[in-house]
């Protein structure tokens, strides 16, 4: 096998003084929870996405990562406002998007466009991939003039790696991996700044799964674009991802560079989710240190008081109940040069190295 | 295509720990389009306390293959058309529909990969778990409940006692797992196979299931077939691995050689083409092309057309699984050179 694994050009992490281009603050959704057919009386509500604050800066990833039910894939809907935030801003630019609605709603939307888990529901059975991928022309027509959408889908059709050929055909024509190849221009087609991409490869199997991640990885090059790459597969977002946001119940609990995160986690539920996760390395059984949480995420509707985490948490002490641990970088670390000094939302924070070193 | 397929003995010495024996099993499905020939050849023991993992895609005939073990394939579409299926020295595929289905479920059982859509939406788990001694034991409904609270117990689900009349709905998804397991686990069987097990579950609770499982296969020396697509489930639990393509076994090995040193181009490529935990981003070496459409598998070696070493001879002979050593076998035309690369 003569092809070798090249190094990615990967941008050196963020600079301090750049812009971001998103910014979100303070964002909440909470799903009511209603009683009663005649007369809804709401009597609770699923707190899924409860206080997050990010950035996004032009031309990287962050990934966020979570279990199923911590609220990664409502940060996403919120983004592209497919839903509408209980409190908080999402700043594009400055502007905050979840105030706009109508024109200039859509002229943000243009900028922000969305890549989807499930490449078999996401596209339309009775439209043909010409008309998929051109049918954000019709919305935004000033992108390609009608007599220029044919080629422009062609072009598209050959950036993601497929035969422009196949433009007249339909979905179920194609595989997994070249069905999300199709999700994925139909999200370029309109030239966006950023991307939000909800597992885009969990539904990939392994060989194809690689070949879509570096397309990804591609056109990031290409067209300078951010992602916002969601998964609950931590070894792919690593691969991926220039910064990481840990979610758990509705909270980001640690957000960091690839090696803060992963080489220097100090949340336990970071480390906990690291340690769990399988290394394809059988001599590497021993060598390990796995961390078994107990029990399940506790309901978003009726989150622990204190640190949401406790309830699982072999450190957890009674200031955990009382008081809830912010976002920040932890007073142990604070003002030391060490890539432990990253935020983490812990009350009792402190390096633990989980991932096993190559020998 | 069959008579260039050897068998090869890769078995332990002792043969009365041979607990099942896979030879030479074809299975097709008859659809409207063609006959897909879903597994063509494949061969594998298991023996009792030990772990073989089938690791394989979509399409790569690996839970077929359980299916047929087990005696649950569609049928039609789908047909055994060839081999043997040796469990405990009997051969299944000849044995009567009566002794069989004493087979499964007392002595082999099997867990799926979607426990919410395998256990029964409108009958409590207490039911479910106690149907297994009215029916395989003959046990009345109230002393099946007792070994349902005990089984639940097992398993680790906590209030077993008060959870006993709770519908699937009302258990989160590891705990559903959980109760497929205690279902398999109620007999005592001396097989287990379970079909992707964990993959419809996050990353701490798959943790969970995989330890209990590894832990009730200990205790009750279990034979135990785990199919996977997941590479590092099969490093963290097997003693063997199968890797399979197209249907066929492509190579056979224990599990910390095929690691080290795969002897098949499609095991090298499957496992320089995942993102590692413990390596920073580099390009992902990717197999190039799909897995083949199982009506026109190609001529030759079904994994030539995505083979970056195919040579001629790929094109157009199909591989037998070659000896590599006592324990090991690849069916590739060159794995001497893949293996020294």
């Amino acid at each position: 096998m003569s092809e070798t694994t090249t190094h990615l050009t990967k941008e050196p992490a963020v600079a301090p003084d750049r812009e971001p281009i998103l910014s979100v603050r303070g964002l909440v959704k909470h799903f009511p929870l209603t009683q009663g057919i005649l007369f809804r009386k709401q009597i609770g509500a699923v707190k899924a996405v409860d206080g997050v604050n990010f950035d996004l800066y032009r031309g990287e990833t962050l990934g966020i990562v979570g279990e199923s039910g911590c609220g990664k894939s409502t940060v996403a809907r919120l983004l592209m406002n497919l839903e509408t935030v209980t409190a908080g801003q999402v700043l594009y630019k400055g502007e905050d998007i979840t105030k706009l609605s109508g024109k200039a709603l859509k002229v943000v939307r243009r900028n922000i466009q969305m890549v989807f888990q499930d490449p078999y529901t996401s596209l339309n059975p009775r439209m043909t991939v010409g008309d998929i991928i051109g049918e954000p022309y019709e919305i935004h027509p000033e992108v390609a003039p009608k007599g220029d959408r044919r080629k422009a889908v062609e072009d598209l059709l050959d950036v993601v790696g497929l035969n422009p050929e196949y433009i007249n055909r339909y979905p179920h024509q194609f595989s997994g991996g070249q069905r999300q190849r199709i999700g994925i221009a139909r999200g370029l087609a309109l030239r966006p700044e950023i991307i939000v991409a909800d597992e885009p490869v969990s539904a990939l199997d392994v060989s194809v799964q690689a070949q879509v991640v570096n397309l990804m990885g591609r056109l990031q090059d290409e067209f300078n674009l951010s992602y916002m790459f969601i998964a609950h597969d931590l070894s792919i977002v690593r691969h991926i991802s220039d910064r990481v946001g840990v979610m758990y119940l509705g909270k980001i609990v640690e957000i960091g560079n690839d090696d803060e995160i992963y080489e220097h986690p100090t949340h336990p539920y970071t480390q906990a989710l690291l340690s769990a996760v399988p290394v394809p390395d059988p001599d590497a059984r021993d060598r390990r240190e796995r961390i078994i949480l107990v029990g399940d995420v506790p309901s978003p509707a009726n989150p622990p008081s204190g640190c949401r985490f406790r309830t699982r948490c072999w450190k957890a002490q009674e200031r955990c109940t009382l008081e809830e641990p912010l976002l920040a970088v932890p007073a142990v670390f604070r003002g030391l040069d060490s890539p432990a000094a990253h935020d983490s939302a812990c009350h009792f924070a402190e390096e633990k190295q989980v991932v096993p070193t190559e020998e | 295509m069959t008579s260039l397929i050897t068998q090869v003995e890769q078995d332990p010495p002792d043969p009365q720990g041979v607990l099942l024996d896979v030879r030479n099993l074809h299975v097709e499905f008859r659809t409207r389009d063609g006959v897909a020939k879903a597994v063509n050849g494949v061969d594998y023991t298991v023996s009792a306390g030990e772990t073989l993992a089938v690791l394989g895609e979509s399409g790569s005939g690996k839970s077929v293959t359980a299916q047929a073990i087990m005696g649950i394939l569609d049928s039609p579409p789908g047909f055994v058309t060839q081999g043997e299926i040796v469990f405990q020295g009997q051969d299944l595929l000849t044995m009567g529909k009566e002794d069989r289905r004493r087979v499964r479920g007392e002595r082999m059982a099997m867990i799926f990969q979607d426990a919410l859509s395998s256990l029964n939406p409108v009958l409590s788990v207490g039911e479910q778990l106690g149907e297994m001694f009215t029916v395989h034991r003959g046990m009345s409904r109230k002393d099946a409940k007792v070994k349902a609270i005990e089984l639940m117990e097992r398993v680790r689900i906590p209030a077993a006692k008060q959870r006993v009349g709770d519908f699937p709905h009302q258990f989160s998804g590891g705990m559903r797992q959980r109760i497929m397991i205690a279902m398999a686990m109620a007999l005592e069987p001396d097989l287990i196979i379970a079909d992707e097990p964990t993959t419809a579950l996050d990353v701490t609770v798959q943790a969970q299931v995989m330890e209990l499982l590894a832990e009730l296969q200990r205790e009750l020396h279990m034979g135990l077939i785990l199919i996977t697509h997941d590479l590092g489930v099969v490093a963290d639990v097997a003693d063997k691995i199968a890797v399979m393509y197209a249907g066929r076994i492509v190579e056979t090995s224990p599990v910390h050689e095929i690691y080290r040193k795969p002897a098949h181009p499609y095991t090298k490529g499957l496992l320089r083409s995942i993102p590692r935990l413990d390596q920073k981003g580099q390009e992902l070496y990717a197999i190039k092309g799909l897995p083949p459409n199982l009506l026109h598998i190609p001529a030759g070696c079904a994994f030539n057309p995505r083979c970056p070493m195919a040579q001629d001879i790929c094109r157009t002979d199909v591989p037998p699984l070659y000896e590599v050593s006592e324990t090991r076998a690849s069916a590739c035309h060159f794995w001497t050179e893949t293996i020294g690369e």
